[in-house]
């Protein structure tokens, strides 16, 4: 066991925080959060601005434009970014976290050419169309319909809770093109397409989240036809292509979160010690508490790296065990922000209260707590299924 | 940076592991309890499996090789001590480890140490001796104790009300501090005492690891087997999620206690300490709930991991202490 990085997991930290050093001051001032086509702008740009420099795709591999690094070293680029207040990855999420994976690894040359170069140069935004009204946690269960007529597919049917759709360009899209039979299990006939958001027929609505803003949107897909050299992997082979990047993660997916609650804590802190309600010996308790929770989820974060190093890659499952402790130490972080603030943290101009509002999606988005906890019971401790309930997987 | 056990710490962990399975299986542990009895006053050591255990290197793990030692450090003592609170094993073995290399006998498992465990934080008790009548040696001031019935069957206790100030300076060893003065490098040596009871309240963090396993699969297995309303338990979800927490909080913290082996920073230690009696405490509540009524008869082990559970979970500095020890530290301006 060895927690010291090497000497060239160094340089590439000493090179990386020069570099941000150099660059971070002379970045544009941070958007209006309302304000959608700016924040798109934004995030690109910095997108850009980590491709000129060499560090876009870093996670990824080379033959997919990448730079193929370690899972520490994305974990290095990762802290660093945040420590130096670096801007988020935001619209550039699924592209780069989701979509990008997903066609280099399921993509066809061709495929890969048209569509992995732009989210790695900061100029073509995506988004994730799985849920729908119907299918959330049973998101096997979809139902937008898509029928083959000549060389495209044409689509109908609705997506929820589209994060960035109201800027994308490209949205992965899962949709049906078997209907479920007695022969036909409901996770066989889905399809993996990429539909370009502009095509006729596709309405966007944005919807309102409880922190007031529109993170999300309704897709309303009312005949939209999609070519069929789109498609992702085979017909009706959807599911696995899906799962492929799904259930592989490097350990990495919130390393920046949990730096930057860390950074909060000491934050909290602080302001407790000023407003006096240090003095609260409970509210002491708690803040020391979360700060060994924190520790505790940085060392497991490293664990996990360390052992994708190892394997060459975690299944998701591993990653289930940190999402469920993260998410709710999330939301403890900010309850107790919130017994920081007193009266204030009912004021939406304090960033904590904001930031309170928002830690609520953490158990529901992704797979919600639930649903975590019976993958790790079933694939983790080999719980055997709920036979009333679902049969997929 | 490369966090996962060296193939060197897993065969020591498969090693340690074979050993007390053979000398301290599940009959064995069983064997213990019914001599112990209910009241615990028939609890005994067994003095040839202490040798045994000094002979394979158990307390001699971290001494030098010059003294004797297997020249280790404190991963591995963490991995064995992890062990040994897998299968509840009895007995001051914090307090010999501790001893080894400085009291005679303590490294080859020929003398018995024990230790006052000395807090007095202001909230009265007093301080705990463990296994007190079957010890060679005891560190610390031990006169006028007073045996109190102890919940654990296997871990006899007596009380001490005398001591005054923090524990009583000096009563461990410190072969652990002399190893990591040589190992250098982010090492806690804030004073002798004050490392070496450090140290053991990780090796305290180490066996609560165990235990909070131990539970966790024991809780698996049943919820496998035992059937109500025609399926296995385990099938309800009720049972998985309690089931899937309990390895949540094992994993967790598993991984704040082998950190805390490698930098061994007091705080990493703290961090260790509160994970991990909350994974062993907790784990073994939600193993004895998914026991039913077999939970909670003297029979099921379950109880024995609960109680040695509560009563490592009352040794050293208590989780208030550790508490605000980590909140002072957020007040610290973040080191780079
Ligand atoms: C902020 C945010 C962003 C999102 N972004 C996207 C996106 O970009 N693209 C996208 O496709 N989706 C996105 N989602 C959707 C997200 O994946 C779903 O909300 C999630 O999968 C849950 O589905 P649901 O909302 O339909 O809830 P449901 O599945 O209806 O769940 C409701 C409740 O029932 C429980 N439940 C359901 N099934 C079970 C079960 N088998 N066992 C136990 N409990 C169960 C759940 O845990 C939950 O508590 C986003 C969601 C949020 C909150």
């Amino acid at each position: 066991m060895d927690l010291t990085y090497t000497e060239e997991e160094e340089e590439f930290r000493a090179g990386l925080r020069e570099w941000l050093t150099k660059v971070l001051p002379g970045l544009p001032p941070k958007p209006d959060p309302g304000d959608w086509p700016a924040r798109r702008a934004y995030d690109l740009g910095w997108q850009r601005m980590l491709y000129d420099a060499g560090y876009a795709g870093l996670h990824w591999p080379v033959d997919a434009g990448g730079r193929g690094a370690t899972p520490t070293q994305h974990l290095i680029f990762l802290e660093e970014t945040e420590r130096a207040g670096a801007p988020y990855v935001g619209a550039n999420f699924v592209g780069l976290l989701h979509a990008g994976p997903t066609i280099a690894a399921e993509g066809t040359p061709e495929q890969r050419a048209r569509w992995l170069p732009p989210i790695l140069r900061g100029e073509e935004v995506w988004c994730q169309g799985f849920s729908e009204p119907d299918a959330g946690s049973d998101l096997a269960s979809l139902r937008t319909r898509a029928v083959r007529d000549g060389d495209d597919y044409v689509i109908t049917g609705s997506k929820i809770w589209t994060s960035h759709a109201e800027v994308a360009d490209w949205c992965e899209l899962l949709v049906r093109t078997q209907p479920v039979s007695d022969d036909v299990p409901k996770h066989r006939g889905i399809t993996w397409l990429v539909m370009p958001v502009d095509a006729p027929g596709v309405t966007v609505r944005p919807l309102r989240t409880l922190a007031g803003s529109t993170e999300f949107a309704e897709v309303f897909l009312d005949e939209v036809r999609v070519p069929v050299g789109n498609r992702v992997g085979a017909e009706n082979d959807g599911w696995r292509v899906t799962m492929v990047t799904l259930s592989f993660e490097r350990g990495t997916a919130f390393v920046g979160e949990v730096v930057a609650c860390r950074r909060v804590l000491g934050e909290l802190a602080r302001e407790a010690r000023v407003n006096g309600r240090w003095d609260d010996l409970v509210l002491r308790r708690r803040l020391g508490r979360l700060n060994a929770e924190f520790r505790a989820l940085w060392r497991l974060t490293q664990w996990n790296v360390s052992e994708s190093e190892r394997t060459g890659g975690v299944p998701g499952v591993g990653g289930s065990v940190f999402k469920l402790r993260y998410s709710h130490a999330r939301q403890e972080l900010y309850d107790t922000a919130a017994e920081v603030l007193g009266p204030d943290s009912l004021d939406l101009s304090r960033e904590w209260t904001l930031d309170r509002l928002s830690s609520l999606s953490y158990t529901i988005a992704a797979g919600t707590s639930q649903i975590q906890q019976n993958i790790v019971a079933e694939r983790i401790l080999g719980l055997p299924k709920d036979r009333n309930g679902r049969k997929d997987g | 940076m490369h966090f996962q056990l060296t193939d060197d710490q897993r065969a020591l962990q498969t090693g340690v592991r074979e050993l007390l399975a053979g000398r301290f299986g599940r009959e064995a542990l069983r064997a213990a309890v019914d001599a112990a009895g209910v009241d615990g006053s028939g609890a005994r050591l067994d003095r040839g499996l202490w040798r045994e255990l000094g002979e394979a290197g158990f307390f001699a793990l971290c001494l030098p090789e010059a003294d004797g030692g297997v020249g280790l450090g404190l991963p591995e003592a963490v991995l064995a001590f992890e062990e040994a609170g897998r299968v509840l094993l009895p007995g001051p073995l914090i307090a010999t480890h501790l001893a080894a290399g400085t009291v005679p006998g303590a490294a080859e498992g020929l003398t018995v140490v024990t230790a006052v465990d000395g807090v007095v934080d202001g909230t009265g008790g007093g301080a705990l001796v463990e296994w007190l009548d079957e010890a060679d040696v005891v560190q610390g001031d031990a006169s006028g104790a007073v045996p109190l019935q102890s919940v654990d069957p296997l871990t006899p206790l007596h009380r001490v009300h005398a001591v005054v100030g923090n524990r009583s300076a000096g009563r461990w060893g410190s072969p652990l501090l002399e190893r990591s003065r040589e190992l250098g490098g982010g090492w806690a040596q804030p004073t002798t005492a004050g490392a070496d009871n450090s140290f053991a309240e990780l090796l305290g963090a180490a066996e609560q690891l165990g235990g909070a396993t131990r539970t966790c699969d024991m809780a698996v297995r049943y919820a496998r087997e035992r059937q109500q309303f025609g399926r296995p338990i385990g099938s309800f979800q009720a049972v998985k999620h309690l089931c899937a927490q309990m390895l949540v909080r094992t994993e967790m913290a598993r991984a704040a206690v082998y950190a805390a082996s490698v930098t061994a920073d007091p705080l990493d230690i703290a961090t260790a300490r509160l994970l991990a009696d909350e994974a062993a405490v907790r784990g073994a509540r939600d193993c004895l709930q998914v026991h039913g009524g077999m939970g909670f008869t003297w029979e099921a082990d379950v109880h024995m991991y609960l109680k040695r559970a509560w009563v490592r979970a009352r040794r050293g500095q208590s989780t208030a202490v550790h508490e605000e020890s980590l909140a002072a530290d957020l007040l610290l301006p973040e080191k780079r």
